[in-house]
């Protein structure tokens, strides 16, 4: 298990270095950069602007600014925002809760949701509740997120006036049951697609575990239906969903991206955005590097939890 | 007291109808409904102001966007600010130097500035002229990245004669630097001065102020909350609390204005497609604010087709204006011909006017040798009257306009072919070092709000060669050089008016750019809310939030 865990952090930091290397020569090729929202600006001249491109030191070879944020980075230092010259660090730190708030809740919701109707869908297989979750998930599937957004803000928003159209919080609120009413539709619009997902999987190991031998040998040893699903199939269709758990990760994410935007939640996602629009290099080199990292410990999370719950899988 | 005048000058149109009838009925004490025009005796509940960009640069001498002066006004004072009538009027100094109460030398040179004495930074620390020099001092610090050094680069030997009377010299007279300081806020000295590197200062992400609001909390991504300044030192403020929320998306912060989250719309405003049911919401206002922004068609005077003055004027008249301006922007933008907004001071209003004429053009061109070819497109000495157009992508109101561009010049003879590209690459090295043919833009050509237009038209402002400034098509008119030099070192007002609107005319007529419409912004408000006033002279249209209150 040891060395097995330390190929696989070998194997992060390599990956690390590359995604490193591969966004920064990316964000940095891209045509424009920080200052070329000023480029119209009738109070500001090419001459400022190329100062301000000295001042920031972005007139340097890109080798010498890789190495440079490189050698920052490996001290902790993240740098500072060209937007708002706050440490990037602290940037990040202040949108990330309002970020992983969103997800745990939607996760809840779909991993909840969606394996009650997998579960059921596969235990009534063909039956009317599975047709229909078959449909609604591949309607769910199929529709953009932000869609269902705009359909939620509209209906419940603006016509029926029962929800907050977006927004984390009333300013100068922040009770937990006004966090709550505003955190209602976007979660729920981030966890539909989740639990279409969550449904489809659930429902797919849950047949193929229905089919084998053990379910047969317990029914046939007079086990109540109950006992049966409970104890022995969905324990067993449950192994399968700690990877997709593992590798939804990075869906979440991008799923929020959307979300957020579409509910003026101010997360990672907005943060990402704003960042790329104006070449904030730093804040997004911080995302990138905080997201690969997120990511690749997820899917180590994923093959460990996998070991711990199936004792027939060997690391190593 | 500054406020105040400002106040008086642009009542709001309730308070005038409560005013007249107070006068009608001989009342020495106010009605119901006189109390309610009047402001709250002090400061009262809050606005939520929805913004599509988010206010980030918070020192008010860096480079920042419009939603970010939005905040300085809030936050800071200038010397003096310009009012939508486009007087000056004090701020932070007791009176704008001119050269009828001696604050301006003759000759323009020596500029003394009377500065109040009872205004005080957010801190409590008094504000004095050391506070003016320091800014002045900082602007010009090499190591400090400043905006811009247009006009504070000619400041020399700067003097404090008192507290609050400060001195200096000019290198040459320069008229515009009159309007660069209604714009130039004043930091404090005893903060930044502390300062290792003023770049990073953490002034510079909690500021500290003269202005009517102080800083209350930012949440980064959401919104930025200002608290009522008790000891400002001119009229107001009327609110407890300022809230700039961003919403990034257009149609969620119409939405939520619709919903009543937002209280004011403005900065980015209510997309043209909304407005006319904006406008029938009950409890909701829709302001027509004019912006200094002038859409048009700049050429590259130096490319081909372009450098005949038959060609540009062809194109003029066989461009269809008004029905790009009813089908694209439902009638809101305005017709001009001008360069400068038609609310400055130097706007000329003798510019003959845009016809929609394409027989005319048509003969212009035959008459200048442009013949037809086989295929439509007119050619002349083997050179075609073909360019490209280029815009930035994603902006749908322009690649439509630039559809309706083509179909008009096709029917003349003029073949324009769309080139568009992402903002980060039209706006770079293609704009700047004139590497376009043809390119729809919209642009505020002012110096802040003043009419200098030498790094637009100046013949040594042509960055592709080798000039510093923004006159990227190239344009070249030794008139207009030389009145570009006067205009710059006059100081009557009506003088000045004469000399920008002879540069007007010569850039009307000339065609140096294809000027469209002026833009026109639609800001939405809560019916209750008043004091709102749109001011094209300053940055944002929150200049004076300082007087916005509830009505009741």
């Amino acid at each position: 298990m040891g060395r097995y865990l330390l190929q696989r952090l070998g194997q992060c930091l390599l990956l690390l270095a590359l995604v490193s290397m591969i966004g920064f020569a990316i964000l940095h090729l891209a045509p424009g950069g920080p200052l070329s929202q000023f480029a119209l600006s009738s109070q500001m001249s090419q001459e400022d602007l190329d100062r301000i491109t000295r001042q920031l030191g972005l007139d340097r070879p890109l080798p010498a600014q890789y190495l440079d944020w490189l050698w920052r980075m490996l001290r902790g230092d993240w740098g500072l925002s060209f937007r708002d010259g706050a440490p990037v660090s602290a940037v990040i730190g202040s949108h990330l809760r309002a970020t992983f708030e969103l997800m745990a809740v939607s996760t809840v919701i779909a991993i909840g949701l969606g394996c009650w109707i997998g579960i059921l869908g596969a235990t009534r297989r063909y039956s009317l509740f599975d047709t229909l979750a078959t449909i609604g998930a591949m309607v769910a599937l199929s529709i953009p997120t932000f869609w269902f957004g705009l359909i939620a803000i509209y209906l419940f928003s603006v016509q029926l006036g029962w929800l907050p159209a977006g927004n984390r919080q009333t300013i100068g609120d922040g009770s937990p049951l006004d966090l709550l009413h505003h955190l209602i539709a976007p979660a729920l619009v981030l966890a539909l697609v989740e639990t279409a997902i969550w449904a489809r999987f659930m429902r797919s190991a849950m047949l193929e575990v229905i089919g084998q031998d053990y379910i047969r040998t317990a029914r046939a040893k007079g086990l109540p239906e109950r006992q049966v699903l409970r104890g022995h199939a969905t324990r067993n269709a449950l192994l399968p969903m700690i990877t997709l758990a593992g590798l939804q990760f990075p869906t979440l994410l991008g799923g929020a991206l959307v979300t957020e935007t579409v509910f003026t939640w101010p997360g990672m996602g907005r943060l990402f955005l704003d960042s790329i629009e104006y070449r904030d290099y730093p804040v997004v080199m911080g995302i990138l590097m905080f997201s690969a990292v997120m990511v690749l410990l997820g899917s180590l999370l994923a093959d460990m939890l996998y070991a711990v719950a199936d004792p027939r899988i060997r690391m190593g | 007291m500054a406020s105040r005048n400002s106040d008086v000058a642009s009542p709001t149109r309730r308070g005038v109808i409560a005013l007249g009838a107070g006068a009608a009925l001989g009342l020495g004490r106010a009605t119901s409904g006189f109390a309610q025009a009047r402001p709250p005796a002090g400061p009262r509940g809050q606005v939520v102001a929805g913004i599509s960009q988010e206010p980030t640069v918070f020192n008010p001498l860096m480079p920042g966007s419009e939603v970010d002066q939005g905040v300085w006004w809030q936050v800071f004072s200038p010397l003096w600010y310009i009012d939508p009538q486009g007087k000056l009027v004090a701020d932070l100094a007791r009176e704008v130097p001119s050269l009828g109460n001696g604050g301006l030398s003759a000759d323009g040179l020596v500029w003394k500035v009377k500065l109040r004495s009872d205004a005080k930074w957010h801190d409590g620390t008094p504000f004095t002229a050391e506070d003016v020099k320091y800014t002045l001092d900082l602007i010009n610090n090499p190591g400090f990245r400043v905006r811009n050094r247009v006009g504070h680069g000619l400041v020399r030997d700067i003097s404090i004669v008192a507290p609050d009377e400060i001195h200096w010299r000019m290198e040459s007279p320069y008229s515009p630097y009159l309007s660069i300081l209604a714009l130039t806020f004043i930091v404090p000295r005893h903060i930044l001065e502390k300062a290792s590197d003023p770049n990073t200062a953490p002034f510079n992400s909690a500021p500290v102020g003269t202005g009517p609001f102080r800083w209350g909390e930012r949440v980064a991504g959401d919104h930025i909350l200002l608290q009522a300044n008790p000891a400002y030192h001119g009229q107001g403020p009327h609110l407890e609390r300022v809230v700039f929320k961003y919403i990034p998306d257009l149609t969620m912060l119409y939405t939520q204005f619709r919903t009543g989250q937002v209280d004011y719309l403005g900065l980015s405003g209510i997309s043209a497609h909304f407005v006319r049911e904006a406008q029938g919401l009950r409890g909701r206002k829709v302001s027509l604010s004019p912006t200094a922004f002038v859409e048009h068609i700049a050429l590259n005077l130096e490319y081909g087709p372009f450098t005949e003055k038959a060609v540009r004027e062809a194109l003029y008249l066989a461009m269809n204006k008004q029905a790009r301006i009813d089908a694209l922007y439902y009638g809101l933008p305005v017709p001009t011909e001008s360069f400068l907004p038609q609310q400055s001071w130097a706007y000329a209003d003798t510019l003959p006017v845009h016809r929609h004429d394409p027989a005319k053009a048509k003969a212009l061109l035959d008459a200048a040798g442009w013949v037809r070819g086989s295929d439509g497109i007119r050619a002349k000495g083997g050179v075609r009257l073909e360019f490209t157009n280029s815009t930035t992508v994603g902006n749908p109101g322009r690649e439509q306009s630039q559809q309706l561009l083509a179909q008009d010049w096709q029917a003349v003879g003029a073949a324009m072919r769309i080139s568009n590209m992402p903002a980060a690459v039209i706006w770079g090295e293609f704009w700047q070092k004139s590497k376009f043919q043809s390119v729809m833009v919209g642009s505020n050509f002012m110096q802040g709000s003043d009419p200098d237009v030498t790094p637009r038209f100046s013949s040594k402002a042509i960055p592709a060669k080798g000039g510093s400034g923004l006159n990227t098509c190239q344009f070249q008119n030794a008139e207009v050089d030389t009145l570009l030099a006067q205009g710059a070192t006059q100081f009557d007002q009506a003088a000045r008016k004469a000399t920008y609107g002879r540069i007007q005319q010569i850039i009307r007529d000339d065609l140096a750019l294809l000027p469209i419409y002026q833009t026109v912004m639609a800001e939405g408000l809560k019916d209750g809310l008043q004091g709102f006033a749109s001011n094209i002279n300053c940055s944002s249209n929150c200049w004076n939030m300082r007087s916005w209150y509830w009505a009741s």
